[in-house]
């Protein structure tokens, strides 16, 4: 069915746009972006004053969990979450079990998401076969079964020579090794950010450089090989100046934020509800410094992208002692609110440039479709609603797991309608819109 | 009184001084010929104990038994927290037989945070982790203030592994609320980052630690952290930071000398520290029971309190 979304501000920075433009929709595709457009035969749909039109959201870093952990998530459940969130598409990690280290299982994930047919779907591949850290996966084989970059993702890719290999080798088909930046000795069995916080409480430090140590040693070998590494879900003040000195250099390095790195510090281990395992994820929560210069990067320039690492676990899993519960929280559904909520409303970004982070960037980095309204693209739109007063409510989650320390928050800013491909997938009740 | 005594984070001075007092009174039933009172009968105690535990355990029994508390030990092993049931089924089995307190020794840190939101029963903190060890702070406040007179204005070193130490923790949290001066000491890989923020001067120098000290308090070196480069050998630790009767003639003339136990003789304390005139080690096991006495009793008076009303 072929739409007309007319009036409505247009945000569309891969273009330059950003005012009232009209939006046709015709098989699938953006047929025109433009001023005063005629329907063509096409519905037309109005936007309410104060919403925005902007090209689908891409969250580049998401555990859907399938195969193997479906209990805390599967693609039809994540990729709902997804497009409740205002993402269009979704790239997965490959810590699944079995790993996605071969065409087998990216084709699994890939039949799933078809199957689901809310967000698109981008696998990404192991670096090494099993994550083992040993020997690298067959990444032509990843490649050409559909996935958009290779990662060890929830560790480091284990050594510094097999580092060096992956970001040559790589390089060859244009994709980007996605890192986990963790110096596992400085880790060691770590629970919590390294401070005062950790300390009183009692629980074992991880140290910001544990993080940053390792984002040197890739951006070196970057410099080194000329591959292209994107550093995951950073959360250090060492490491973005990692990043800044390996961007002033010309390495080829970009960087991603969670929004919890960059709303949350470690004072949450402790308060309001003391050792509350929803507090607890890698990198840990960290200090009032460190989630300052996160704010302070969004807004200069040096982070590339906002991705939520939305990590589900099941319930059983996170009722348990602080130092047993496993790492992570779900974040599809809650990015776009604490964006609005703490990013733009402030005043710390424009919103221009949180499509850039949420958008553009991803696409860009992950060499996708999407990221823009450009006429002749899959017609992949997230229209938001920046005055949406929500609530975060466990209920109305479609994420399979509710493990999330934002329940209960009250923000400024939400999802009104996803499109993908020209399909509505998402409409949110609580907004006035009527596609 | 709260519901739990979780640590003394949530104690206040006067809470603090409350079961000091009542601790006086209960020490006095320690020595009469029938070492029994009535105050806990009908009361069913669980002592749930996650981590071996020799001292902390038979005081607590014992106090439950010379208030006349029904007891009951459950110790787990371990090797079998990972495999086995979890805390928190374990502790909703127990709850189903409506004991009135539950004991818990555990090896991480918030394991009493946990059982308190989900149990009605009284969670009493016998040791979490690297966090608090309540009774063990109040035990030793007793046994200061029973040489000392008063905490106030008192110098207290506090020597040893603090990084791992929830005796440290507790210690800290309620010598700096009753106003002690307290030095903390150890080798820079065993300090906990942040831990001046708690009110303390930290030092690696044992002497300047030591130094016309009050009240000197040794805390236990665990052989297994040379493992993790902590530091290089027993014999330089001892060195270093062994508490030796030359180091201990820097403190005043009546210094005491405090150990939670159990004590590694030759590493952080010399023999004839611990089993000389200054040391006040047994006393604090001494006093151990009749402080957890204090703890179970004001705790049960609060249950009484809140089906009165």
């Amino acid at each position: 069915m072929n739409r007309l979304l007319k009036g409505g501000r247009l945000v569309d920075p891969a273009n330059g746009r950003d005012g009232v433009f009209d939006v046709l929709i015709e098989d699938g595709r953006i047929a025109r972006v433009g001023r005063d457009l005629v329907a063509n035969g096409a519905t037309v749909v109005g936007i309410p004053a104060g919403f925005v039109v902007c090209p689908g959201l891409i969250d580049m870093h998401v555990h859907l969990r399938e195969p193997g952990q479906e209990h805390k998530e599967t693609v039809a459940t994540g990729t709902a979450a997804a497009v409740a969130g205002g993402f269009t598409a979704v790239a997965c990690m490959p810590n699944t079990s079995p790993v996605n280290d071969n065409a087998g299982v990216t084709a699994y994930v890939l039949g799933k998401a078809a199957e689901a047919n809310l967000a698109r779907v981008y696998p990404i591949g192991a670096v090494s076969r099993g994550q083992g850290g040993e020997q690298l996966a067959d990444i032509a084989e990843l490649k050409n079964a559909g996935c958009v970059a290779i990662t060890d993702d929830g560790r480091p890719v284990a050594t510094a020579l097999l580092m060096r290999r992956a970001l040559e080798y790589a390089s060859m088909f244009d994709i980007p090794v996605i890192e986990h930046c963790e110096e596992q000795s400085l880790k060691g069995d770590g629970v919590a950010h390294e401070g005062y916080q950790a300390s009183s409480l009692g629980l074992r430090g991880i140290p910001g450089e544990a993080e940053s140590i390792m984002a040197l040693r890739d951006i070196s070998l970057s410099s080194l090989t000329g591959g292209a590494v994107h550093i995951a879900h950073m959360s250090a003040r060492q490491t973005l100046e990692a990043v800044r000195f390996g961007k002033a250099h010309g390495a080829r390095v970009t960087c991603e934020v969670t929004p919890h790195h960059f709303v949350l510090t470690d004072e949450m281990l402790g308060t309001p509800v003391p050792y509350d395992t929803n507090t607890k994820m890698n990198p840990p929560l960290r200090e009032t410094a460190d989630r300052d210069a996160m704010l302070q990067g969004l807004a200069d320039g040096s982070i590339d992208v906002i991705a939520t690492d939305h990590a589900p676990h099941h319930y059983d899993e996170k009722l348990v002692e602080f130092d047993y519960a496993p790492f992570g929280i779900t974040g599809l559904e809650t990015a776009v609110s604490l964006c609005f909520d703490r990013l733009v409303h402030p005043g710390v970004i424009s919103l221009s440039r949180l499509i850039e982070l949420l958008s553009m960037n991803p696409a860009r980095i992950l060499r996708v479709p999407g990221g823009s309204l450009t006429e002749g693209s899959p017609a992949d739109v997230t229209i938001l609603a920046p005055d949406l007063q929500v609530t975060v409510s466990a209920e109305r989650m479609r994420s399979k797991s509710k493990n999330s320390p934002f329940i209960g928050w009250s923000l400024r800013g939400g999802v009104a309608a996803t499109i993908v491909g020209g399909r509505i997938v998402y409409v949110n009740p609580d907004t006035k819109i009527s596609l | 009184m709260k519901k739990d005594l979780l640590g003394i984070a949530d104690l206040s001075r006067e809470e603090i001084y409350l079961v000091l007092e009542t601790a006086e009174a209960m020490r006095e039933v320690g020595r009469r010929p029938i070492k029994k009172v009535p105050t806990l009968r009908g009361k069913t105690v669980v002592n749930l104990f996650y981590e071996p535990s020799t001292r902390t355990r038979t005081s607590f029994e014992i106090a439950e038994k010379r208030l006349s508390a029904d007891t009951l030990n459950v110790a787990v092993a371990a090797s079998s927290v990972l495999k086995g049931e979890t805390l928190v089924d374990t502790a909703r089995n127990i709850e189903a037989m409506s004991p009135d307190m539950i004991v818990l020794r555990h090896a991480s840190s918030g394991a009493c945070h946990l059982l308190s939101r989900i149990c009605k029963s009284r969670i009493i903190n016998a040791g979490d982790g690297m966090h608090e060890h309540p009774t063990q702070a109040l035990l030793d406040a007793f046994t200061i203030k029973e040489h000392k007179k008063t905490i106030e204005g008192l110098k207290v070193a506090i020597v040893g592994d603090l990084l791992h130490s929830r005796v440290l923790r507790s210690n800290v949290l309620l010598l700096t609320k009753l106003g002690a001066d307290v030095w903390v000491c150890g080798p820079p890989t065993l300090v906990p980052p942040g831990i001046e923020c708690l009110g303390v001067h930290v030092t690696t120098s044992v002497e300047e630690a030591v130094a016309e000290a009050d009240v000197i308090m040794m805390l236990r070196i665990q052989q297994e952290r040379m493992q993790g480069a902590f530091f290089p050998s027993l014999r330089e630790y001892f060195n270093v930071f062994g508490m030796t009767a030359a180091r201990v003639s820097r403190a005043k003339p009546d210094v005491i000398i405090m150990h939670p136990g159990p004590m590694n003789r030759g590493v952080e304390i010399a023999s004839d520290v611990a089993d000389g005139p200054y040391s006040v080690i047994l006393e604090q096991v001494a006093n151990g029971v009749a402080v957890r006495m204090a703890v179970l009793y004001l705790l049960a008076g609060g249950v009484e309190d809140e089906s009165a009303s």
